[in-house]
């Protein structure tokens, strides 16, 4: 942003909050962009001839003379094809150096796609992880969350799903990552040689949180461009929501609105809304897949972030730690992908349903047979092997450390079932039975 | 002339106008943004000061822009051809807009103004009529769309003249009628209301005594809804919702289905669109999107807009009702718009109520169920407005103020249950908390037992005792253990499970399962009473299970064959026969 010439330069403040400050002006036009004090700043508020600017930098040191220019336009980015392979600031500013983006600005925040123009998603995306390739298969278009908690390796598995996803482009929304964290999605996407369709917009923690309001729209209007002018299966993968939920009630409580549950926002839904239904599928093939963090306090999901957040996204993943196998898995019982009835024994094979949810049933009376055992209760010969099933099962198909491909997945899943169970007890339609049920040896 | 104002303040999608003449509340306005025109709403007046909620984005807006007021409320516009339309809360036709991203200010038409339709009169010169009754009539997808005298008149009307029968377009003038006067007003084949006004040009509002099918077993057997009844859907995501309702809207017994895809997910719409125009009307054979009418305002949409649509919606039912249609209103989620409700009232500085929603919540909750019903037109005919809204309730929690609202103001409630969902038993609706108040109306009990048996209401009745008892039991079990109770309690609680797994549980994506009709839900209820009531004898709770999982098993089989078919029967010769063989 530079100034241009002429531009009138106000200098004085009649207020200033953690987040905001206000002064006099006229001509300025709602959600406009302003620089204060050298810090970037939003107009979020005119009442007659004063004006309120959320300071995205925060207020710290903004003296009441400080000079305000305003840029008469609402933030934008200049998208083109360089902006493949780097890594950028909240504010679309690359960082470690190198040029400015060559390309046609274009607004953030931007309209919706009319939702008559929209394809029904029927893309999928594999992953490797039969957790989720499996039981909870994504698909192109579709917006997930992993809920989970501070101390799991979310973020791993997100690099590991993102690296593994056949996406043209991955774009990496960070808000409030640690500089760890960022350090390590830069390293796993350098090692990975996969750099050239990576970009990242990064807010860490030493950085202001409110910066952190812009980081969703600058990768997804990103997005948008690779998905509608090139036709690109985009990827996006924004974390950690929880934390841009948080930016979202400071500003709304500097601005002295009133709180609704758990200390949010009123507009929290349409705010997230507003964010996770930028994914699309596109009639022209692009598409834009949201996948997401949402850090979770103690596995709570009543909480108002992860309640909204369930009520927008297509289903939920979610991690635990299983101490039979001493492995993290993909939780069977409380992940759902929503859109997985599109694609799994359509782009899959036969099988896949009856065999995913007859497997799952299995797990869930291994899961009773675990509470009969803890409540000192005699175990039956079928619990004891439904326990072995559930090992067997977690090791080898629901920890996050597998890459399969699908059809070895159903394969694995019909071993175990031959293994441990008798047909009538695996009860899958008949066909299916006799076609993959492994031979006897 | 119309009153004019200019922008004087900016909060999100609350602007404040100074306004130069008089502005009445929910009047319309449009802000010029430069080239582009925005709609918005008067919501509050104080002095020159006029609050409008603007239903698009406000970014670019500034200080003094100018404002136009339009001298009318938020009006939908009504005629033939509105089946089949997918429009925005608003009420713009989204298959007219240009480009892949809506854009502010693009409004398009509701009606199509450059289609010819077939009318015939069915008034003739001198004919007396009132607001409401039937003039003519034109043909739309399956219906004989009537056109009415605009439910704007007051007073009785004579026909001065009326076009004979032929083509003609929907804004030339059909009739001319003149009042007590003398005066004569044109009539054409479009007539506007104002969306939060009820259509009340009908002669009587009687209590509803028909049920309205569904197809949908826990609805129909267990709790039914009236036809212009009203019910409500609360869920905690995941339960099953949004999957349940598109069951309703596909297999209700109704002449029209209206959509009002409230603040939900874009590709929950996308799913309507693509498969709508694909599935069979079962009962007229003609597509599903012949008889339906989406009005999408999904969650990215503007806020605004989004309270706008479930009025556009329910005044688009009323109007079809004054046809003596049976119209199902369907309203997912009426939590988003509760919610939109909540931002605007916040922005507006008002003191929130309960979790910050406005005090009047509960109210407007009440008046726009209200809307529904039966009605007697003035010619004696019937229609109705069935109503089913979605409630989201936050945390999964039925204590918050939106269920609460809604169940003082809905007949039927259906619960469904966290528990009923992770355990995949769909439906998921709470057999235990979900009612229907329609099942205690004597004129409902009357309908129920002349139409379906006259023992109806009464086995419906003994099967809820049987799932009552057998919960009953089942807490006992989980608390001694499995050999801690007499067996009893374990046929007991296996009598639920067998009413549970065949009556209750009903699987939405199988071909036959999906929609039962109320004579086989009568069949298959009587049997599983009948099984129910007998006591069978057994010496351990293992036996007991084993024995009830078998007959679940074979009555299952019946559940997935086609009525009354070889195999069907064959499958109720196994149950017979395993029945049998434990009487022996």
């Amino acid at each position: 942003m530079e100034t241009k010439a002429f531009q009138k330069i106000y200098t004085q403040l009649v207020g200033i909050t953690k987040a905001t400050c206000s002064l006099r002006a006229q001509g300025v036009a709602n959600e406009e962009l302003a620089m204060v004090h050298g810090r970037l700043a939003q107009v979020v508020k005119i009442i007659g001839d004063v004006v309120t600017l959320q300071v995205f930098g925060g207020t710290e040191g903004i003296p009441t003379n400080a000079e305000v220019i305003f840029y008469g336009e609402p933030p934008k980015l200049k998208v083109g094809d360089d902006l493949a392979g780097r890594f950028f600031n909240a504010y679309g500013q690359p960082l470690f150096g190198g040029t400015d983006v060559e390309g046609a600005p274009r607004e953030i925040g931007g309209p919706s796609v009319n939702p008559l123009r929209r394809k029904q998603p029927s893309e999928l995306i594999a992953t490797g992880i039969a957790g989720i390739d499996l039981n909870n298969t994504l698909v192109t278009g579709q917006k997930i969350p992993f809920f989970a908690d501070p101390d799991q390796p979310y973020n791993q598995v997100m690099a590991n799903v993102a690296l593994r996803a056949k996406a043209d482009k991955i774009i990496l929304g960070g808000m409030g990552l640690t500089n760890d964290d960022f350090l390590y999605f830069k390293n796993v996407f350098e090692n990975a040689g996969a750099l050239d369709r990576i970009i990242c917009f990064v807010n860490t923690t030493e950085q202001p949180p409110v910066e952190r309001l812009l980081v969703p729209d600058m990768a997804l209007t990103a997005a948008e461009y690779f998905a509608t002018e090139k036709n690109e299966k985009v990827l996006v993968l924004l974390t950690d929501m929880t934390l841009y939920a948080d930016a979202l009630s400071i500003v709304s409580n500097r601005m002295d609105q009133i709180p609704s549950k758990d200390s949010m926002p009123g507009s929290l839904y349409s705010d997230l809304a507003k964010v996770y239904e930028k994914a699309v599928q596109f009639p022209d093939g692009g598409s834009i897949t949201i996948i997401a963090v949402t850090t979770l306090s103690g596995g709570d999901i009543t909480h108002a972030i992860p309640d909204n957040t369930g009520y927008i996204t297509e289903g939920q993943l979610f991690l635990r730690k299983d101490s039979d196998t001493n492995k993290v898995i993909v939780d069977p019982f409380r992940s759902l992908s929503r859109l997985k009835q599109l694609v799994i024994g359509k782009k899959t094979r036969e099988d896949h349903p009856q065999v995913m949810n007859a497997a799952v049933r299995l797990y869930a009376d291994a899961a009773n047979a675990k509470t009969k055992l803890e409540n000192g209760f005699d175990l039956s010969e079928y619990d004891e092997r439904c326990l072995k099933f559930a090992h067997d099962y977690s090791l080898r198909l629901l920890a996050i450390d597998i890459n399969i491909d699908i059809d070895a997945m159903l394969n694995q899943t019909w071993e175990l079932f031959a293994k441990y169970f008798t047909k009538a007890e695996v009860a899958i339609r008949q066909e299916f039975v006799k076609k993959y049920w492994p031979a006897e040896q | 002339m119309k009153t004019k104002g200019k922008v004087t303040g900016i909060i999100a999608n609350l602007v404040s106008v100074e306004v130069d003449s008089p502005v009445a509340q929910n009047e319309i306005c449009y802000i010029y943004r430069g080239g582009v025109k925005l709609m918005a709403e008067v919501i509050k007046v104080i002095g020159k000061n006029a609050y409008v909620q603007v239903f698009e984005s406000t970014r670019g807006l500034k200080v003094n822009d100018t404002v136009e007021f339009e001298g009318h409320m938020l009006e939908a516009t009504l005629g033939p051809g509105l089946l089949s339309k997918n429009y925005d809360g608003l009420q713009h036709d989204l298959s007219k807009m240009d480009g892949i991203f809506l854009k502010a200010g693009d409004y398009t038409d509701a009606l199509d103004y450059d289609v010819d339709w077939e009318f015939t009169p069915l008034v003739k010169v001198g004919d007396e009529v009132t607001a409401g009754c039937w003039i003519g009539e034109v043909p739309e997808n399956w219906i004989n769309h009537k056109i009415m005298v605009p439910f704007k008149l007051t007073g009785t009307y004579t026909v001065k003249s009326i076009v004979e029968k032929g083509v003609y377009k929907i804004k030339d003038t059909i009739a001319v009628v003149t009042d007590s006067e003398g005066n004569s007003i044109n009539l054409s084949m479009e007539q506007k209301w104002p969306v939060k006004m009820a259509i009340t040009a009908y002669k009587d509002k009687p209590r509803p005594f028909k049920i309205m099918e569904t197809g949908v077993r826990s609805i129909d057997t267990f709790n039914p809804i009236a036809e212009g009844g009203t019910g409500f859907i609360p869920g905690p995501f995941g339960c099953g919702k949004t999957v349940l309702q598109h069951a309703i809207s596909k297999q209700a017994e109704a002449d029209l289905i209206i959509v009002a895809a409230c603040g939900e997910r874009a590709n929950e719409v996308v799913e309507i669109f693509a498969e709508f125009p694909h599935l069979d009307d079962p009962r007229t054979g003609r597509k599903l999107m012949e008889r339906t009418t989406i009005i999408a305002n999904t969650s990215n949409m503007p806020v605004a807009a989004r309270e706008a649509s479930v009025y556009t919606a329910m005044t688009i039912a009323e109007y079809y009702r004054g046809m003596g249609l049976k119209v199902l209103l369907l309203a997912d989620s009426t939590s988003r718009w509760a919610q939109a409700l909540r931002e605007m009232s916040n922005r507006l500085e008002e003191l929130p109520g309960p979790d910050a929603f406005p005090m009047d919540l509960p109210a407007v909750i009440a008046n726009f169920y209200a809307r529904a019903g039966l009605v007697y037109l003035n010619n004696e005919q019937t229609g109705s407005v069935t109503f089913i809204g979605t409630v989201s309730p936050a945390g999964g929690n039925l204590k918050e103020p939106v269920t609460e609202s809604t169940k003082k103001a809905a007949r039927c409630f259906y619960a469904l249950s966290q528990q009923r969902a992770d355990g995949k038993r769909y439906p998921a609706i709470d057999p235990m908390d979900s009612y229907s108040k329609y099942l205690e109306y004597p004129e409902i009990i009357d309908y129920l037992n002349e139409t379906i048996d006259a023992k109806w209401v009464e086995t419906v009745l003994k099967a809820k005792n049987y799932v009552q008892r057998g919960k009953e039991a089942y807490e006992q079990i989980n608390i001694l253990g499995d050999d801690g109770v007499p067996v009893e309690y374990h046929d007991r609680f296996w009598k639920a499970e067998l009413i549970d797994f065949i009556i209750l549980q009903q699987d939405a994506f199988d071909k036959i399962d999906a929609s039962t009709p109320l004579l086989r839900q009568k069949f298959m209820l009587d049997l599983i009473v009948g099984i129910c009531d007998n006591s069978f004898k057994f010496e351990h709770f293992e036996e007991c299970s084993t024995f009830y999982k078998g007959l679940i098993n074979s009555l299952k089989q019946m559940n997935y064959s086609v009525y009354e078919s070889e195999e069907f029967f064959k499958f109720e010769e196994e149950v017979k026969s395993i029945i049998n063989e434990r009487k022996a």
